[in-house]
């Protein structure tokens, strides 16, 4: 049976999106409270370290057993959690350093686990080294109910906490100060992040989960005013994410679908960082280019408003020169915007060939009203 | 929860024995603190003295290595509903994706309960407490574009629909504009009124006198406590804060050396 033939039956290729959905929405609804409690590393860090836990699944059930796989990478990834926070507690290290020893002392005893596996008999058909990158085409129809069910909890748990989540994610202390029990809160969201890990690895492998986890939060946050809205536009992100990087990855032989899925999302990153209003770049930029005009084109105006004043003739000819001289040469379409808008005109001054203009009555009134008042 | 006999019921705030340490370095040495209800005490000591760290045992926030806290009598875990608190801004992070008014109302989730959200009365109850600040305009704006001084404000509204008696603020006029300044102090002098009992860590040490009636030097150790004009005195200014303050006439003093000075 060549992989290539089954994914071109509708069922498999059903059990792919439907997977892909499943994960990447889910991944992406948690991903946002990691994002907001600044604990992406956590999620990296936690997903390299279900590894180890992946291999000692498959050694101690002898088979390709999801449950008996996924089980151990929970358990690995709970460890690794657990070390972290016992490594800022009692030592001087910082959250950033223990995140990296434990990412790194995980992953290599995974490694060499993997390579103690390899060599053992029906590891090629049990395809452990999936788990590395993941592989879309993998997901079997029984592994969506243990994807569902996670989905489910998480759903679950998130509406019926709703407030208390978002405290204890926006002011941990007053949540605290409040009466709420945030240390069980807080961990059952890690632990809620570290489920969707576990059941994301087949899609996504252990190395680039955390894309699936932080690149449709981090998009999600550039267009959002409110958590709630934050956290279904991540999942709807990371729904597309995954479906996107599933087919692409599903419909070449052998293509893993971690990368693929990293390079939808960072798309996603992109094009969000840029064109989101108000946060993005482009809305800045124009945002700034308009006040720079609206700042020229004033300064022209009280100018040209300065020289009539001082000449005592509301109609005086101002020289292109006398202005550059005054507030320097105005750049590119400030003059003709002031001339669009009415504000100024242009007149001849002869015997002189050069440029003059005149402030209209809108004109003079406008630097009349701008004096005084701030940009 | 309520078998416990009542510990020195007849102050707001009563603490004694207290010390806390962050490792070795004690933040707080053997304190013994009573502040009487009604009034409005100000917590005055240079950095890292432990004013913050004074107020997070009393909400239970550190724990403490030796002591006791009550307040009216009970341990903080049995009369949070009745204590409102104000962290240091610094404290969150302001480009959370939320509205002022949700903030605000985050001061009631401890009275809403569990699996309930919260309802009409507890909207409008928070944008009572807005426009008490000056903010009502505000309510539906994203926390990320408040200037600092609005940003406190949203903070104090939030612990003011608790609707508490003992009121614990760290540092609320830092960095905060004059008219934040005074709708500030305007309102915690109307809680006071009230019969609310306010107690504020304060840095500015010029406006001890003009804003407050009671105070708590700490340095440490409590340097001294009571009503302002019994504390407030060059000796014991001497001694919270070494000789690094210019007095000026009076008493009033000048904390600019301070700053400067090599951390204690």
């Amino acid at each position: 049976m060549s992989a290539l033939g089954l994914l071109f039956q509708p069922g498999i290729v059903q059990t792919v999106v439907l997977g892909a959905v499943l994960l990447g929405a889910l991944a992406g609804a948690l991903g946002a409270f990691a994002v907001l409690r600044q604990q992406s590393l956590l999620g990296d860090a936690l997903s390299h370290a279900t590894l180890p836990g992946v291999c000692l699944g498959f050694l101690i059930a002898g088979t390709r057993d999801l449950g008996a796989i996924l089980a151990g990478a929970f358990v690995a990834g709970a460890l690794a959690a657990l070390s972290v926070m016992l490594i800022t507690r009692a030592t001087r290290l910082k959250t950033d350093a223990a995140l990296g020893i434990v990412l790194s002392v995980f992953f290599a005893v995974g490694v060499v686990l993997l390579t103690v596996v390899q060599g053992r008999p029906g590891a090629a058909q049990a395809g452990l080294s999936t788990f590395l990158f993941g592989q879309a085409a993998a997901i079997l129809r029984s592994d969506l109910w243990i994807m569902g069910g996670v989905a489910a909890l998480a759903a679950g748990t998130l509406a019926a906490l709703w407030k208390e989540v978002k405290l204890v994610t926006f002011d941990p202390d007053y949540a605290r100060a409040l009466g709420l029990p945030v240390l069980a809160i807080e961990a059952t969201v890690t632990l809620l992040i570290a489920l969707a890990i576990v059941v994301g690895l087949q899609l996504a492998g252990v190395i680039l989960m955390v894309a699936l986890l932080i690149a449709p939060a981090a998009a999600a946050r550039q267009w959002v005013r409110s958590l709630g809205a934050m956290v279904w536009l991540s999942a709807a992100f990371g729904a597309a994410a995954g479906v996107t990087g599933a087919l692409i990855s599903a419909s070449a032989r052998g293509l893993a679908t971690g990368p693929v899925v990293v390079l939808v999302a960072s798309g996603l990153v992109l094009v969000s960082m840029l064109l989101a209003p108000e946060r993005g770049l482009l809305w800045r930029w124009l945002r700034g280019a308009r006040a720079r005009r609206a700042i020229a084109g004033r300064r022209v105006l009280a100018a040209f408003h300065g020289l009539a004043e001082a000449h005592g003739d509301r109609a005086y000819p101002t020289e292109e020169g006398m202005l550059e001289t005054l507030v320097g040469r105005p750049a590119p379409g400030v003059i003709d915007r002031l001339e669009r808008d009415g504000l100024i005109r242009r007149v001849d001054h002869p015997p002189e060939t050069t440029r003059h203009w005149e402030l209209t009555e809108k004109g003079h009134a406008r630097a009349e009203r701008d004096r005084g008042d701030r940009p | 929860m309520q078998d416990q006999p009542l510990h020195e019921p007849q102050f707001a705030l009563h603490v004694e024995d207290l010390t806390v340490t962050y490792g070795a370095q004690p933040a707080l040495w053997d304190i013994d603190l009573d502040i009487p209800p009604g009034v409005m005490a100000a917590v005055v000591g240079p950095n890292g003295s432990g004013k913050s760290t004074l107020l997070k045992s009393v909400l239970g926030l550190v724990r403490p290595v030796a002591g006791h806290v009550r307040i009216f009598g009970r341990p903080i875990g049995e009369i949070r509903g009745r204590v409102g608190y104000v962290p240091q801004r610094s404290a969150v992070d302001w480009d959370f994706p939320t509205s002022v008014l949700d903030v605000v109302m985050m001061g009631l989730y401890g009275r809403v309960g569990w699996l309930r959200r919260p309802g009409r009365a507890h909207r409008e109850r928070a944008m009572a407490a807005l426009a008490e600040l000056g903010m009502q305009d505000y309510a539906g704006r994203q926390i990320s574009q408040l200037s600092g001084g609005q940003q406190q404000r949203v903070f104090i509204a939030r612990a003011l629909v608790q609707e508490a008696e003992l009121y614990l603020l760290d540092e609320p006029l830092a960095a905060v504009d004059a008219t934040t300044e005074r709708v500030i102090m305007d309102l915690l002098r109307r809680l006071r009124d009230q019969g609310r009992t306010i107690v504020v860590v304060h840095h500015d040490l010029t406006t001890v006198q003009r804003y407050f009636d009671w105070m708590v030097m700490l340095n440490v150790r409590i340097i001294g406590q009571g009503p302002v004009a019994e504390v407030f005195t060059a000796g014991n200014l001497r001694a919270a804060y070494g000789g690094q303050l210019a007095l000026i006439e009076g008493g009033a003093v000048s904390p600019a050396a301070t700053e400067a000075g090599p951390p204690a």
